[in-house]
């Protein structure tokens, strides 16, 4: 057991911040210092622009998602050296969040099912985010049920034609392609009709409605589809084969998330040292204390867990499900964190106008945000069935759809 | 970085477990918590004949000088098969204290008889059922001898010696030194919540005893050996963890109720993941205290506190929650899920509850620059 860097590794780092401290945008640190839950944070500049140049001065100098073979746009570099390249890219690396879906979900899908042609064509621009990609996954009527997807995908000659409608997709507003799970065959049991495709965001019949979240932010759309026509060269996998392709797309999620995952430790942390009660200092109140001991726990608990990951992604071990504790434990913690912090506060601590708020109201704004976490990319009931199936080997849960054609499930309406 | 235990340690792991599995069944555990024998010697036995009781000690001394993380997963097996022996006060307590304080003879003296397992010793510091503080020490030490009571010891009872904290006549504390077999010594049984585990009140009536060492600097010195003793106590909290948990899942397969295997209902598969999820995160602060510890990292009070909070968490909630699972036969003498409850709650108050570790991680976290 050794936590320092081996001499390959502290040369790597070396190399690596001396090319971050010559070419990031420094003029951008204090504003994203304070970046903290909901969208990123720039200042007077445009997120989405400062994030593409960053993203792009990264990928002319190799910097770009390392761990890709050189000829799609990476750099071939091992897992151990990605993580020292985050710990390294630090606070800048919150620039590249609109990217992580393209980048961490959509190109290990494409890298599995697309035609060599299609790796070559798609896969640098991916990487330095001159495409943007975006995930058409959910449906009204199929979030947590995902296989209950209604997206029909009908074949006409050399194409197949779309119709349905899709929701909560993130950054389809800026999005260039996207992957997209559709059903072909509706007379099979549901995870047997399932096709997974690739397309233009930009193709006639796309329209793209923002939604307006209970935060009163729009990161997330509604995304309907209008007799929308795919060549059949994009498909992903067989046809029928969705599913297998989503569970590619699904299992980098765990780890494209699960990663250096924000908890909300450091901002209570910083919010109770230096905040006084009505019964003294913050810090030297024992209920204070107690539950800073169980959060630190917590997510020292996840860091040395993700730590213990990427060991053994260095030995060529896959990670398993038992990652999905990340997002579990980090969005219950940080909603319990928010409101917390807003106690401690007196009346005070209703205040989100980030003049008069502590802490540029970083916390009230985690507190709005936070329900989001337990329910995106996996509800904690989700996780929770996940870890107790896969994980722990308890048996399935009844379904009632069990072997049925899709057509013929009951679906309450 | 390469966060994991060697293929040594690993094999050395699994020996401890295969030997466990096969001397200390739950009728080995239960033998002493019906009062039949003090603690299960045909363990014990075994485990010197390993070379455990030495797995830290240097050869110089005896030892084998395997080292702490080997002696990490030594405890974590000995927490999974509840093993009733005085390992964690012989070897994480009294010869860690010996390791770190004691003079050159008093080493030369006892680590040896402690490696070969001729000798077993302890630690006796609470007076009082309160949390205890260096105020409210009261037993004596004066001209040689100690005078006063300690009301609970681990393994006191069967203990060759205790290092005991004690008050000197400058008013200041020391950890001083006491050879249990010289006479002077009274030692009554105390009935606790783990009748598995021995535990002995010891009155003092002027018995011969030595600083251990040189310096009287009792307080301190008894809470560096707690913050490296904390994480061996965690391993063996995280193996209980573990063995409850899979009890539970495993009855849970087979257990049907309205018509289907009770594991299948989310009620119980959702208790289940999060028992899961607490023993995730207490395995790998176990593993990151490991190496503060086998590195004597200036990070091991927080990472010990760390270990010891989320250990003690997932010890006493996958312990309450396997009983749970169980229904009605979890409250049954006969099932084993009391042993795990049992052992949980008074593995908790070793070295001080949570409330005084979740204290003491704060502390180490408000003087490191550490944050998650």
């Amino acid at each position: 057991m050794d936590f320092g860097d081996t001499q390959e590794e502290a040369q790597f780092r070396a190399e690596a911040r001396a090319w971050i401290a010559a070419e990031a945008p420094t003029y951008l640190t204090d504003s994203l210092t304070k970046s903290g839950f909901g969208g990123v944070k720039t200042g007077d500049f445009d997120p989405m622009v400062e994030a593409k140049l960053w993203q792009r001065k990264k990928a002319d100098a190799g910097w770009a998602c390392i761990q890709w073979p050189v000829e799609f746009g990476g750099r071939g570099a091992s897992p151990m050296q990605s993580v020292i390249w985050n710990q390294e890219e630090g606070i800048y690396g919150k620039l590249s969040g609109s990217f992580i879906i393209g980048q961490g979900m959509c190109a290990p899908t494409l890298m599995a099912y697309a035609s060599e042609a299609n790796k070559a064509r798609y896969l640098p621009k991916l990487a330095s985010a001159e495409e943007v990609w975006c995930q058409l996954f959910s449906e009204p009527q199929s979030g947590s049920d995902l296989a209950g997807l209604r997206t029909r995908a009908e074949r006409d000659g050399e194409d197949w034609v779309i119709n349905g409608q899709k929701i909560w997709t993130s950054g389809a507003h800026h999005s260039d392609f996207g992957i997209l799970i559709t059903r072909t065959d509706p007379e099979v049991p549901k995870h047997r009709g399932l096709t997974m495709f690739f397309l233009d965001m930009k193709s006639k019949g796309v329209v793209i409605k923002p939604i307006k979240q209970a935060n009163g932010e729009s990161g997330f759309n509604e995304v309907y589809f209008d007799d929308v026509r795919i060549p059949d060269t994009q498909r992903l996998g067989e046809v029928g084969g969705g599913w297998q392709v989503s569970l590619t797309t699904l299992m980098n999620e765990r780890l494209a998330i699960g990663g250096g995952i924000a908890t909300g430790f450091p901002e209570i942390k910083e919010l109770v040292d230096g905040l006084a009660l009505a019964s003294g200092r913050a810090i030297e109140n024992p209920a204070v204390r107690s539950k800073l001991a169980d959060w630190y726990a917590k997510s020292a608990g996840l860091k040395n867990t993700s730590a213990r990951a990427m060991t053994a992604l260095s030995k060529g071990e896959m990670p398993g499900p038992e990652n999905s504790i990340g997002k579990l434990v980090a969005g219950g913690m940080m909603q319990d964190i928010a409101k917390f912090a807003l106690d401690l506060q007196g009346l005070g601590g209703v205040i989100v106008d980030p003049q008069l708020a502590a802490h540029s109201a970083r916390l009230q704004a985690m507190l709005l945000r936070s329900p989001a976490v337990r329910i995106e990319g996996g509800t904690d009931q989700i996780l929770r069935n996940i870890i107790a199936e896969r994980v722990l080997g308890l048996p399935e849960e009844l379904r009632a759809d069990k072997g049925i054609p899709f057509s013929k499930i009951p679906s309450g309406n | 970085m390469n966060f994991d235990f060697s293929q040594d340690e690993k094999m050395l792991r699994d020996q401890v477990a295969r030997f466990l599995s096969d001397q200390c069944s739950s009728k080995t555990v239960r033998s002493v918590l019906e009062g039949k024998a003090a603690y299960a010697t045909e363990v014990w036995d075994g485990l010197v004949d390993m070379g455990l009781t030495g797995t830290a000690i240097p050869e110089s001394y005896g030892g084998v000088g395997a080292g702490y993380l080997s002696l990490c997963l030594v405890a974590e097996q000995l927490g999974a098969f509840l093993a009733p022996t005085p390992f964690s006060s012989s070897v994480y307590l009294a010869t860690e204290a010996l390791l770190l304080f004691g003079s050159e003879a008093q080493k030369d003296h006892w680590l040896p008889k402690l490696a070969a397992g001729e000798a077993v010793g302890t630690l006796a510091v609470v007076e009082a059922v309160a949390q205890t503080t260096a105020e409210a020490i009261e037993l004596r030490f004066s001209a040689g001898q100690l005078t006063g009571k300690k009301l609970i010891v681990a393994d006191g009872g069967i203990s060759d010696f205790a290092i005991v904290l004690a008050r000197n006549p400058a008013g200041g504390l020391g950890l001083y030194l006491c050879d249990l077999q010289a006479g002077g010594v009274v030692k009554t049984a105390v009935d606790t919540v783990d009748p598995s585990r021995n535990s002995t009140s010891l009155e003092f009536n002027g018995c011969p005893a030595e600083l251990l060492g040189t310096e009287a600097d009792g307080w301190a010195q008894l809470a560096t050996v707690y913050d490296r003793a904390a994480v061996l106590f965690a391993f063996e909290q995280l193996g209980g963890a573990q063995s409850a948990l899979n009890m539970a899942v495993d009855y849970a397969k087979q257990r049907f109720a309205f018509g289907r295997p009770i594991g299948s209902f989310q009620g119980l598969k959702h208790m289940m993941a999060d028992m899961y999820v607490a023993l995730k995160l207490a395995e790998s602060n176990c593993y990151y205290a490991a190496w503060a510890l086998s590195t004597n990292s200036p990070d091991l009070p927080l990472a010990a506190a760390t270990a010891r909070v989320s250990a003690t968490q997932a010890f006493q909630l996958c312990a309450r929650d396997n009983i749970q699972v169980h229904g009605g036969m979890g409250f049954t003498w006969e099932f084993d899920c009391h042993l795990y409850y049992r052992r949980s709650n008074y593995l908790t108050l070793q070295l001080g509850g949570l409330t005084e570790w979740e204290d003491k991680l704060v502390s180490s976290l408000a003087s490191g620059e550490a944050a998650a």
